[in-house]
């Protein structure tokens, strides 16, 4: 798909596209995750969910179900409460714009008196096979008193709304403001020209390809819970399960991720199963596993995006922005999951300046809570919203001015010599070359030549469209101090140990956890390059709290800039012990050592020692005083990054549309992207290619929708929610330019997430554009065929009377 | 899924006499997932998969016999059909992703008349001839309404009988998500005349004899500018309006009209 994988170094170092390591389990079916685990004695769980959106639950008869062939047990919302199980946590706090605290909803993790979405735990039923636990699910008699219920923002804003929470009035969980209200006042009253747009972010079901699963194991001799689950973060997992839910001590609780097909975000969040199974094994004496089938999934997996926007620019005459106002409902659900309110705050608002030098910029954002499946981080969480409001306000001031729109990004950048760069948000933007994106993007997609190809294709009878998108992301989360003093509940610092055998082969225990990423071959490319050894004789641990140190897991584009920066501090450390060692053995002052190519050498003599030998040195304390430094060669390190990453680039949309049928074919697709130093070329066009196809994906054809009037899911299948296929997607043109990270030592900044980010603006400029030439003003995503025909359609209406 | 007995018999006689009291199991695209999402509970499965008869295409002169546990790949690769009927072969040959065109069959297709499946536009559209286990019956006939169809309990549909058309072709556009078609048209010129099917708009398959006479006038895509289905009765769903489905209709009648004209 790309042209960039072929042109890197050979060999396994940084910056060859080694083939992953990992993949030949994946791909030969032996890969092992949560449900492929079979334990002893293990037992089901069937979690009953609400048919109904918002009632009282006015009773749950369990008897026929619990004399039902095979079942163990059948618990309701009550009776984990009276064992002590506390409510789902919710890790970050906002506060209202008068200082107030946000209100905070209880959480159950199974529902205690009231139901406030389809799909929400009712209660559990555990029994010898799956069958079984399905079959007696069905004899309960689960009554509820319907309530009014809400689903979108517009209805659960209205006046007279149906009430959600108390605690919530007019359905309003908080309203946060950031920036200098007064400073984007007076800039508006003197600018030459707002624009104006309403923006609708949709809300978008994530669908990893593996399901959830959790399978709980309780050890009665020793009091021990063990979770394998399919998580991006176990160890956080870990904590939430003994500080907040389960209650037992950490020690007494091992996590386990083993192989884990896809997490998005989906996964970095504590779920009502993982309390579930574990407590459910105590309660039943046996190991008690829990499998999502799809439909579970549309209806339990935490969702995605799902704002509505009222963004305005004040610009001069020539296009220069003078100021940003933002006005923004960010739909929570009924529920805050574990980082709900982060995602429309934290994540969001600051990265409204997106690549440009704009002087005041405010933002005030309402939580807003429904009858629906609580929304979370989702691929980019937060940046491509605010990425969606800048680029889209951007195209339109240009559309307004009739000014260029790469020109009219050009003559906003912050430019080149201006890093470090602080914006009007107060993120602190360490490096980057906006320009040199932009022109190396424009050349490869040819933008000079688009009017010729428009012609060409209006003389098929064809609309084409060309749209840019000019992005930028804070990643590598995070620094502790700046995530703590701003609403998180815990640090975002990375661990890892470096353990060298006594053969010079190497462990690498990672608190970063992958879930197809790749890491088992990117982190051994560091360890092999740092270390000298072969990347055969590196392994890469992850997923376990019984086997890693600590870990907050992977998700904002964190596991190289972050996790892999911990590598990086720990093999200085095994090579900082490895010079004392090998001074001692090669009888020369450590101050002479070099490590070298793999060697610790004598500097200007030809004493040396591979590092197998001095890896067999370290655990034979014969030639160095193990008294002054102790035999071994393992070394940890915890690494708390300074700062974010800020990953930014170009993409350019060109679409064609064929207006009988208002069907958008992307037919050319260019990217260029400043991830700073990468490591694996071929795994960043990985990373890329996906998150342009969900970018593609949210812009044209996904969308998750709920019954305005009963707040059921609508699209709760792959029959009516489109996801993207591959047919749906053109050749990607993907290339980079690297302006290193400064502060962290790999100098990566982060490719998960952008291509996610940066699309849906790309595509949606680029519809725009295709369908101005009609009298179109406006579409919103996803612009499917429907929604472009009923714009196009419209449009025409006026001309024809 | 529910439990439920499953039986394959060998024979078509020994099917149908175990059919009256269960369901018949064809290619199970669409049935499989109903008991996978506990949406039926058969008590009894009759498997269809074990009976040569019912599989396999033979074209005799001017009429194309397609045994209904024909699987929709092998209508769609079949050299005899792109000669005799090329129309049959790239319909079948649009139906969903390769999984579905492995497994799923014309009979099953047909029986089942999903109101956005392919193959009824092509029985009704082509006038074809369903022969069952009891009887046959014409294609006219056969579509009685949203998932049901002129058989009676326990009845087997063989095979599909197609009279081969002068010329045709097939247009849908598919559901985005699914792939079903939300407005497919079949257009035919037939010994009987031009005759025009939509599928995957209404409720069920149906004629447009406006189109039909349209273009029996002239045979050429612009012979349909202008003309328009009313969109009263026509389905709606988050993909699309019934006026959207109705518009789409014209457009694929069209494009099926410019296919088949370039056969010549």
């Amino acid at each position: 798909m790309s042209a960039t994988t072929a042109d890197t170094p050979a060999g396994t170092g940084i910056g060859a596209s080694v083939r992953r390591v990992e993949d030949q389990r994946f791909i030969t079916g032996r890969g092992s995750y949560v449900d492929d685990l079979e334990r002893p004695g293990q037992v089901h769980a069937h979690v009953v969910r609400s048919s109904v959106a918002h009632g009282e639950i006015r009773r749950i008869g369990t008897d026929a179900a619990r004399a039902a062939p095979g079942v163990l047990g059948v618990y309701v919302g009550e009776d984990l409460r009276a064992d002590g199980i506390g409510d789902l946590p919710c890790g970050w706090f906002v506060s209202n714009i008068d200082g107030t605290p946000m209100f905070s909803p209880s959480h159950p993790v199974v529902a205690v008196g009231r139901v406030r979405y389809v799909g929400e735990p009712v209660a559990v039923v555990i029994a010898e096979t799956a069958q079984q636990a399905r079959d007696a699910a069905e004899l309960l008699e689960v009554e509820i008193d319907d309530l009014p219920a809400v689903a979108t923002l517009e209805r659960a804003l209205a006046p007279g709304a149906p009430a959600i929470w108390d605690g919530a009035p007019g359905n309003v969980s908080f309203h946060w403001q950031i920036g200098d209200r007064a400073a984007v006042e007076s800039a508006f009253a003197r600018a030459d020209h707002v624009a104006k747009l309403e923006l609708v972010n949709n809300r978008l079901v994530c669908n990893a390809m593996e399901p959830r699963a959790a399978i709980g194991e309780y050890d009665a001799g020793r009091g021990e819970y063990t979770l394998w689950t399919t998580s991006q973060n176990p160890h956080v997992i870990r904590i939430l399960l003994a500080t907040v839910t389960l209650k037992v001590p950490e020690h007494k609780i091992r996590v386990i991720s083993p192989d884990v097909g896809g997490g998005f975000g989906s996964k970095a969040f504590h779920y009502s199963e993982e309390v579930i199974a574990a407590w459910a094994a105590r309660r039943v004496g046996r190991p008690v596993r829990w499998t999502a089938d799809r439909s579970e999934a549309f209806v339990s997996d935490r969702h995605g995006r799902d704002h509505l926007s009222h963004v305005e620019l004040a610009c001069t005459k020539d296009g220069r922005f003078l100021a940003l106002r933002v006005s923004t409902a960010a739909n929570m659900g009924a529920y805050y999951s574990t980082f709900g309110p982060a995602i429309p705050t934290f994540y969001y608002a600051p990265l409204l300046s997106g690549t440009y030098a704009i002087p005041a910029i405010y933002c005030d954002v309402k939580g807003v809570v429904t009858n629906t499946v609580p929304v979370d981080a989702y691929r980019g969480a937060g940046r491509p919203e605010a990425t969606y409001v800048i680029e889209r306000i951007v195209d339109r001031a240009a559309r307004d001015l009739g000014i260029d729109p790469a020109e009219i990004r050009r003559r906003n950048f912050v430019p080149k010599d201006a890093f470090p760069y602080r914006t009007a948000l107060t993120l602190e933007y360490d490096s980057g070359d906006y320009a040199q994106a932009l022109d190396k993007a424009l050349a490869l997609a040819d933008y000079a030549g688009f009017p010729a190809r428009k012609q060409a294709s209006a003389a098929r009878g064809k609309l084409r469209g060309i749209g840019l998108s000019s992005y930028i992301e804070a990643c590598g989360v995070g620094p502790s101090k700046i995530i703590m003093t701003s609403g998180g509940g815990s640090g975002l610092f990375e661990s890892a140990c470096v353990r060298v055998n006594p053969s010079g082969s190497v462990v690498v225990m990672t608190g970063s956890h992958s879930h197809g990423q790749g890491h088992e071959t990117t982190f051994a490319q560091l360890v092999s390059e740092r270390l000298g050894v072969p990347l055969e004789s590196v392994e890469v641990v992850h997923g376990d709290t019984g086997r890693i140190q600590f870990g907050l897991g992977t998700y904002g584009s964190r596991s190289l800039a972050v996790g892999g920066s911990a590598i990086w501090k720990a093999v200085d450390k095994v090579i900082a012990k490895g010079k004392k060692i090998a001074a001692h053995v090669l009888e020369a002052a450590e101050s002479d050592v070099r490590f070298e190519n793999g060697r610790f050498v004598v500097a200007g003599t030809d004493r040396g020692l591979s590092f197998p030998e001095l890896a067999f040195t370290a655990h034979a304390p014969l030639r160095f005083p193990s008294d002054e430094i102790e035999p071994g060669l393992e070394e940890t390190a915890f690494y708390d990054p300074s700062n974010f990453t800020f990953p930014a680039g170009v993409h350019v949309c060109e679409l064609e549309i064929d207006p009988a049928t208002g069907v958008s074919e992307v037919v050319r697709y260019t990217v260029v992207d400043d991830f700073g130093t990468v490591v694996n070329p071929m795994i960043v066009d990985g990373q890329v290619h996906g998150g342009v196809a969900q970018g593609i994906g949210q812009a044209l054809l996904e969308n998750c929708v709920y019954d305005e009037d009963s707040a059921q899911l609508v699209s709760g299948s792959f029959v009516d929610y489109t996801m993207p296929r591959a047919d749906d997607l053109p050749t990607l043109a993907v290339d980079y330019i690297v302006t290193p990270c400064p502060h962290n030592p790999i100098g990566a900044k982060g490719c998960g997430e952008a291509g996610a980010i940066a699309a849906p603006p790309a595509v949606m400029n680029a519809v725009v554009d295709a369908l101005a030439a009609r009298g179109v003003g406006d579409v919103q995503m996803p612009a499917t065929p429907h929604r472009v025909w009923q714009a196009l359609r419209a449009a025409a209406k006026p001309a024809a009377a | 899924m529910y439990e439920f007995e499953y039986v394959r018999p060998q024979t078509v006689a020994t099917a149908v006499e175990q059919g009256g009291a269960g369901q018949y199991l064809a290619g199970g695209m669409t049935l499989l997932p109903t008991l996978k999402l506990r949406l039926a509970q058969p008590g009894r499965l009759v498997d269809l998969n074990a009976l040569p008869e019912l599989q396999g295409i033979r074209v005799d002169g001017n009429v194309v016999r397609i045994g209904a546990m024909t699987r929709h790949a092998d209508v769609a690769r079949s050299a005899e059909l792109r000669r005799a009927a090329p129309v049959l072969a790239e319909l079948a040959g649009g139906i969903g992703d390769p999984h579905v065109r492995n497994r799923g069959t014309i009979g099953g297709s047909v029986a089942n008349n999903d109101p956005a499946a392919d193959y009824p536009a092509a029985v009704l559209g082509l006038g074809a001839t369903v022969v069952t286990s009891a009887r046959e019956i014409a294609g006219d006939d056969f579509f009685t309404g949203m998932f049901s169809t002129a058989l009676a309990a326990g009845e087997l549909i063989r095979r599909i009988d197609f009279p081969v058309p002068k010329r045709a072709a097939y247009a849908k556009f598919p559901n985005p998500a699914s792939r079903y078609a939300m407005a497919g048209v079949l257009v035919a010129e037939t010994a009987g005349g031009i005759r025009v099917a939509v599928t995957g708009a209404g409720p069920c398959v149906f004629r447009v004899p406006e189109f039909e006479a349209a273009l029996t006038r002239r045979f050429a895509p612009e012979a349909l500018d202008g003309l328009e289905i009313p969109s009263d009765g026509l389905n709606q769903d988050l993909h699309g309006s019934p006026e959207y489905r109705a518009a789409l209709v014209t457009v694929m009648a069209q494009r099926a009209v410019a296919h088949a004209a370039a056969r010549g």
